[in-house]
């Protein structure tokens, strides 16, 4: 299965992933008429930014959650991809899962008391972050093929020093 | 050859399929590829939320309303969405209007003597513009009239006194110039600010908006547009105008003649000289100077059968109106021209020239030329055109051209056999003209009904639409509902190559266009020239205002830029608009982030101007919305019930 990678050193924090979030998660799934819809579309993504360097965050999706754990009415589930999704008529809005979430990427939905947060894009191939990346920030592949690219990287770091 | 479906959705042109396909299958990039590799483009940019005027930014605005709402100066959306716009219409109005700068001192160069490689060819014009502009014209001498009038149009470039530029009086309607007045009065009391429409200086209205779009000048949006239509109308009345009408002068009024069109009328057999860009000065030159014994010869001596001129975008419609030379295509084939391998060289002035053609001939034998003072392309051989020494530029050029018809690579030379005829020179002198003298019977087929109207189209192309598809499907959806289509820029190289602008064309017509065609023998749409000559849609429309004693946004008039790309698009839609004419764009300007200035263009607009923007994706839907405006304003006229 295929895992959505960041490669931080690539963002330039243009915020592309975080319109196209909104776009996949809007009714007419265009920007023209996603920005006029009513409630308006949540992005999941976040572009989170120090001033100097920034990171494009989204639910990493654990394998053991602490969010499933944390959720007390079972609103939290995994899906077969693995994937953590909400179940909104099941929220109360208690941010448990926030409150134990490592990396921060619950939010509230703008226009009722409950969460929102990344389904990876369950209609798409491709989640819709990831192609909306002009810098290859995003990456969605293979673990496998990562760690082998990792891999060869070390190689050739390691011939380069020793030459 | 087979042609992919890839190829067909870029173009349905067939003879730039043909030659999309032959890159493709070569792995030559084009304009086509080089698009793909831009997306996903920044959807802020896209929306016009995205701020670069000063170094807190780039700023942007969220859409969805999650971060920020504001600039770090405090700018809302709206005001970023009118500062970038009216800005992309400073752009747009300075290209045109430098372009008519250029024939306002040549006139005056040739006035005073100084230029003796041009000469004044249309003494009529000259005395039909010195007569709207009120001066006397009786037993003048012509040099010393000329100098009147090129003194005058560049006074009203430079002049810095607040009255009205002369040109804008001379040609623009009684009654639309007295509701701009009124418009402005009515703005600057509601807004309690000061607020102009009527163009003070050609120039001084650009550098007006580069001023209130600086940091922390003008902030509201309805102040921001209205200086927005202030610089384009000294450019479509202004600028533009004096383009057209003094080019008329030098070089000649177009009128009705045959052309072909489309990359067939390169010629395997001949030395094939490209002239691309956007001015006739220097092209017209090379067209007569390659016609000459001389090259011609030359040319033999190379073993060519002679010199075959081309003509490419605009500068390709400035020498197809006036002399019938034939036209390759326009602004997404100028790649596909070189790729034929058969262009010796191609020349290029200014505006709408891909950088990218200097890397692609280097792939080829074509010398890639470039003339302008104003225009480097890294990668191209630089000839600086002197308008004092334009024989001996032109004859430079033309010979260089010679001597590299010996490098053709005969094995990559594929000419597509695709050309089609046109009738073209329909300049407002040549309209008249095949009327018999006078706009009457057209305002009677207007009012009869078998016209129900009229819509002006105007260029660009733009790879993000299939090319010249909306052009050609518009064109016939509106001709076939009896409505006369009209147009300029590349718009006109498009219904030209379709055989739009064919007398048998009328046959696709509805019932009374057709007999009206059939009538005054001219075809059903109606090529009025280079974009620059945009111009002579608005004389045209002041015209039938004027015989019919009505202002502009009375008559059954609209305009459309369906393929546009260009920063000249918005500042024409503009000047079109506030004349009274509603005009169409597709693809979507980047406006949609800012709701006021969307709500102004869109509807204010309407009220204020008597026409507004619209934006259509679909030609047939976008067809089926004019014919309603146009059958609104003939109720309201009294000429339907």
């Amino acid at each position: 299965m295929k895992e959505l990678l960041i490669r931080a050193e690539r963002c330039l924090g243009c915020r592309s992933c975080e319109l196209a979030c909104a776009v996949e998660h809007s009714t007419g799934k265009s920007l023209l008429s996603a920005i006029n819809e009513d409630p308006r579309p949540q992005y999941r993504v976040h572009v989170t930014s120090d001033g100097n360097s920034s990171l494009p965050l989204q639910c990493r999706n654990c394998e053991d959650a602490p969010c499933l754990t944390a959720c007390l009415t079972g609103a939290l589930h995994q899906d077969a991809r693995g994937i953590v999704l909400c179940n909104s008529d099941l929220c109360i809005g208690c941010w448990m899962c926030l409150m134990v979430c490592p990396f921060g990427i619950i939010s509230q939905n703008n226009h009722e008391r409950r969460i929102v947060k990344c389904d990876r894009c369950p209609d798409l191939e491709i989640p819709a972050c990831v192609t909306a990346c002009p810098s290859g920030a995003l990456i969605y592949r293979e673990i496998d093929q990562e760690s082998r690219e990792k891999r060869l990287d070390v190689l050739h770091q390691l011939l380069n020093s020793t030459l | 050859m087979k042609i992919s479906e890839k190829v067909k959705s870029q173009s349905v042109d067939p003879a730039s399929r043909e030659i999309l396909q032959l890159a493709a299958d070569q792995d030559i990039e084009t304009v086509w590829n080089r698009l793909e590799k831009q997306q996903p483009q920044c959807g802020f940019g896209e929306l016009g939320l995205c701020c670069r005027i000063c170094a807190m930014g780039p700023c942007r605005i969220d859409p969805f309303g999650e971060g920020a709402q504001k600039g770090a100066c405090g700018a809302t959306a709206d005001t970023i969405v009118a500062r970038h716009l009216i800005r992309m219409i400073a752009a747009g109005a300075a290209a045109h209007s430098d372009h008519g700068r250029r024939p306002a001192l040549l006139l005056k160069e040739i006035a005073e003597g100084h230029n003796q490689d041009y000469t004044i060819i249309d003494p009529k014009k000259l005395k039909a513009i010195a007569g709207r502009l009120g001066l006397s014209t009786e037993n003048r001498d012509i040099k010393e009239l000329a100098l009147e009038v090129a003194t005058i149009a560049l006074n009203d470039f430079g002049k810095q006194d607040e009255k009205t530029l002369a040109f804008v009086k001379a040609y623009t309607p009684k009654k639309r110039l007295e509701r701009w007045q009124k418009i402005a009065d009515n703005l600057s009391a509601l807004s309690s600010k000061t607020i102009g429409i009527l163009p003070r200086g050609i120039d001084r209205e650009i550098v007006d908006i580069m001023h209130r779009t600086h940091f922390g000048v003008d902030h509201g949006p309805l102040s921001l547009i209205a200086q927005g239509v202030r610089a384009s109308l000294g450019d479509g009345w202004g600028g533009s105008l004096i383009a057209t009408e003094l080019q008329d002068v030098i070089f000649g009024t177009p009128k009705i003649k045959e052309a072909n069109a489309n990359l067939g009328v390169l010629d395997k057999e001949q030395v094939n000289i490209v002239v691309h860009g956007h001015e006739p000065v220097l092209s017209e030159k090379i067209v007569e100077i390659a016609a000459g014994e001389k090259m011609q010869k030359l040319a033999r001596a190379q073993g060519a059968k002679g010199v075959n001129v081309v003509g490419m975008c605009c500068t390709g419609n400035e020498i197809l109106m006036r002399h019938g030379v034939p036209i390759a295509g326009n602004e997404l084939q100028q790649e596909l021209a070189i790729i034929t391998g058969a262009v010796e060289l191609m020349s290029v002035d200014v505006q709408c020239i891909f950088p990218a053609l200097a890397e692609l001939s280097q792939c080829f034998h074509t010398h890639f030329v470039a003339t302008s003072d104003q225009a480097a392309f890294p990668g191209s051989i630089h000839i600086q055109f002197e308008e004092d020494k334009a024989n001996f530029c032109a004859e430079k050029i033309v010979t260089m051209a010679i001597e590299n018809f010996t490098s053709r690579k005969p094995e990559r030379v594929q000419i597509p056999a695709v050309t089609n005829q046109a009738m073209v020179g329909f300049s407002v002198e040549a309209i008249i003209e095949a009327l018999g003298g006078t706009p009457e019977p057209l305002l009677d087929a207007i009012k009869s009904g078998a016209i129900k109207g009229v819509v002006g189209i105007v260029g660009c192309n733009n790879p993000k639409v299939t090319h010249d598809f909306y052009h050609i499907e518009l064109a016939k959806a509106l001709i076939a509902r009896d409505i006369l289509v009209i147009g300029s820029g590349c718009w006109a190289i498009a219904a030209a190559k379709a055989g739009l602008m064919q007398i048998e064309t009328a046959k696709d017509a509805g019932p009374g266009l057709q007999q009206v065609c059939k009538a005054l023998n001219i075809p059903p749409c109606l090529h009025m020239g280079s974009c620059v000559d945009c111009s002579r849609m608005l004389v045209l429309a002041g015209a039938l205002a004027d015989t019919l004693g009505v202002d502009i946004d009375d008559l059954p008039l609209v305009g459309s830029a369906p393929e546009w790309l260009t920063e000249k698009a918005v500042s024409i839609g503009t000047y079109f608009v506030a004349s009274g004419v509603s005009v169409h764009l597709w693809p979507m300007p980047p406006i949609a982030g800012g709701d006021q200035v969307m709500e102004l263009l869109t509807e204010t607009a309407e009220k204020v101007f008597g026409g507004a923007f619209f934006v259509e994706e679909d030609p047939l839907k976008a067809a089926e919305k004019m014919a309603e405006i146009i059958a609104k304003k003939r109720l309201a006229l009294g000429l339907d019930s």
